[in-house]
């Protein structure tokens, strides 16, 4: 694909360039969510979904929540249905619900349900530590799944697990367990892991899969170990990584961080998605600790708290030959632009790469 | 210097003074201070984390977990949005009148110096950095 001026890219133009450029997925957004399209040689197996992560429904109390987070998904959803192309489906990243209640998960699946399409739901630990997911799972279904969509091979990993002495051991009651991992930055919490079974189930799945299917995994939790601290972690990443690793074109798309984040391990390109919800620090910001962001990351801005959507932005993913590039498009921010370089070999942004060509707010301290 | 004050000095610091000139304090004192402030920083973590600071259950740790993106070292400092030079206290505010739909703290109320006393140590070590964006 032809590089791009981020500052004229527009979602139509931005669809239309990818869509010249055959062979290759793109994935839109224009608010707290992604599209993501995926585009081949010949158009008529070009396709496109939509990406919306991390609402965060919380409630207050009876029929009242939290009226900024209600907004962010809202406004998502509003966009998801206005999105031309129709994406083919649409996936919703995780972390529906701020404490795992019922309340929260239902009003969250009342505003989804405005969808034109049915999401497919990824499990977040906010939607899992009340009662394991067992609400969750009369709602949406299975939590981990996968299924093949013209070529490409699609997986969802349930990777916010951790160990059953955590889960089932350690606390009095499910709502005690559920705001001990509620907050992020909370020693009480544990690490997330996919675990042995699920690996099990994931490398029979893939058992069948041609080596040169484009692969994309869908996860809460990054597979891939960034800070601990904040979960910002999977804490078997590096197995899960070995089951994926013999595929020729692996994407891991994940939420759960609140931010712009992108890494590229062997053959596998890992991108973050954006919250509706809020933005989060990058842990380098957190004084008192060590953090492995990884060195391709250039940040997105600075969030500017007196404006409440700000950070909160959405992307285009596009998936070149098989490859993620993402477009974030955050509001009073420039366009960021993400692609994968096939003579690097990594995700690379398009304007703001190299160290030269950063700018103040990306600079987190 | 007089004479009489060199008779003092030399006094004191044979440590043979009767009276405490320079408010001497020893190591009890120091382990109760830092304890005395350590209390003070748990009651601030307390409050960060809890959700009826405001009024949503919304609380300042699910945007800032462990104070991060606060950074005290820069103020006071110009924000744009205020027009003017703000110091943290008003940005606590803000933030409990807006994402959390609560009442603002008087500068001086223990519950403001206790988020302050928390923001502040999960910072320790940062040079200061007054006006910085």
């Amino acid at each position: 694909m032809k590089p791009i001026d981020p500052s004229r890219m527009t979602r139509r133009s931005f669809l239309e360039t990818g869509l010249k450029a055959g062979g290759a997925a793109i994935a839109a957004g224009t608010l707290p969510l992604s599209l993501v399209e995926l585009a081949f040689a010949d158009p008529a197996q070009s396709f496109t979904f939509a990406y919306i992560s991390d609402a965060h429904i919380q409630q207050i109390k009876g029929t009242e929540f939290v009226r900024n987070w209600d907004r962010g998904l809202i406004r998502a959803v509003a966009e998801c249905n206005l999105m031309d192309p129709k994406p083919d489906f649409v996936m919703f990243g995780g972390d529906l619900a701020q404490l795992g209640k019922p309340e929260e998960l239902d009003h969250g699946a009342e505003i989804l349900s405005a969808l034109r399409i049915k999401p497919r739901m990824v499990m977040g630990e906010h939607d899992y530590y009340l009662d394991l997911g067992k609400y969750w799972s009369k709602l949406f279904g299975p939590h981990s799944y996968s299924f093949d969509h013209k070529g490409v091979h699609f997986v969802t990993l349930n990777s916010i697990l951790t160990t059953d002495e955590w889960t089932h051991h350690r606390w009095p009651t499910p709502e005690r367990r559920m705001a001990e991992m509620a907050d992020l930055d909370n020693p009480n919490g544990s690490p997330f892991m996919v675990g042995a079974e699920q690996r099990e189930w994931l490398k029979q799945d893939l058992a069948n899969i041609s080596r040169d299917t484009p692969l994309v995994v869908f996860s809460h939790s990054p597979l891939q170990k960034i800070y601990k601290g904040w979960n910002f972690w999977t804490d078997d990443a590096e197995e899960v990584q070995a089951l994926l690793a013999p595929f020729r074109q692996v994407n891991v798309i994940y939420g759960h961080v609140h931010q712009i984040q992108y890494n590229q391990i062997g053959t596998i390109s890992f991108n973050a998605v954006m919250a509706t919800a809020w933005p989060w620090p990058y842990p380098q910001s957190y004084a008192q600790a060590e953090s492995y962001l990884p060195k391709l990351t250039v940040p997105m801005n600075r969030a500017d708290s007196f404006f409440e959507r700000d950070a909160t932005g959405w992307q285009f993913i596009d998936i070149h030959s098989g490859r993620v590039a993402a477009h974030y498009l955050l509001p009073e921010n420039g366009t960021r632009n993400v692609a994968f370089s096939e003579n690097l070999g990594h995700p690379t942004d398009l304007a703001y790469q190299a160290d030269s060509s950063r700018i103040p707010p990306q600079t987190h301290y | 210097m007089h004479k009489k004050s060199l008779a003092m000095a030399a006094l004191l610091m044979a440590g043979i003074g009767v009276q405490a000139y320079a408010d001497p304090f020893d190591k009890t004192d120091l382990d109760r201070w830092a304890a005395e402030q350590e209390v003070v920083v748990h009651q601030g973590r307390a409050l960060f984390t809890d959700g009826g600071l405001g009024k949503n259950g919304v609380v300042c740790a699910q945007c800032h977990p462990n104070a991060a993106n606060t950074h005290p070292e820069t103020y006071p400092k110009f924000q744009k949005q205020f027009g003017k030079v703000a110091q943290l206290w008003e940005m606590v505010n803000w933030c409990i009148k807006n994402p959390l739909e609560g009442t603002p703290l008087a500068a001086d109320d223990p519950k403001m110096t206790a988020l302050l006393s928390y923001i502040i140590s999960e910072r320790r070590g940062v040079k200061l950095d007054p006006g910085k964006h």
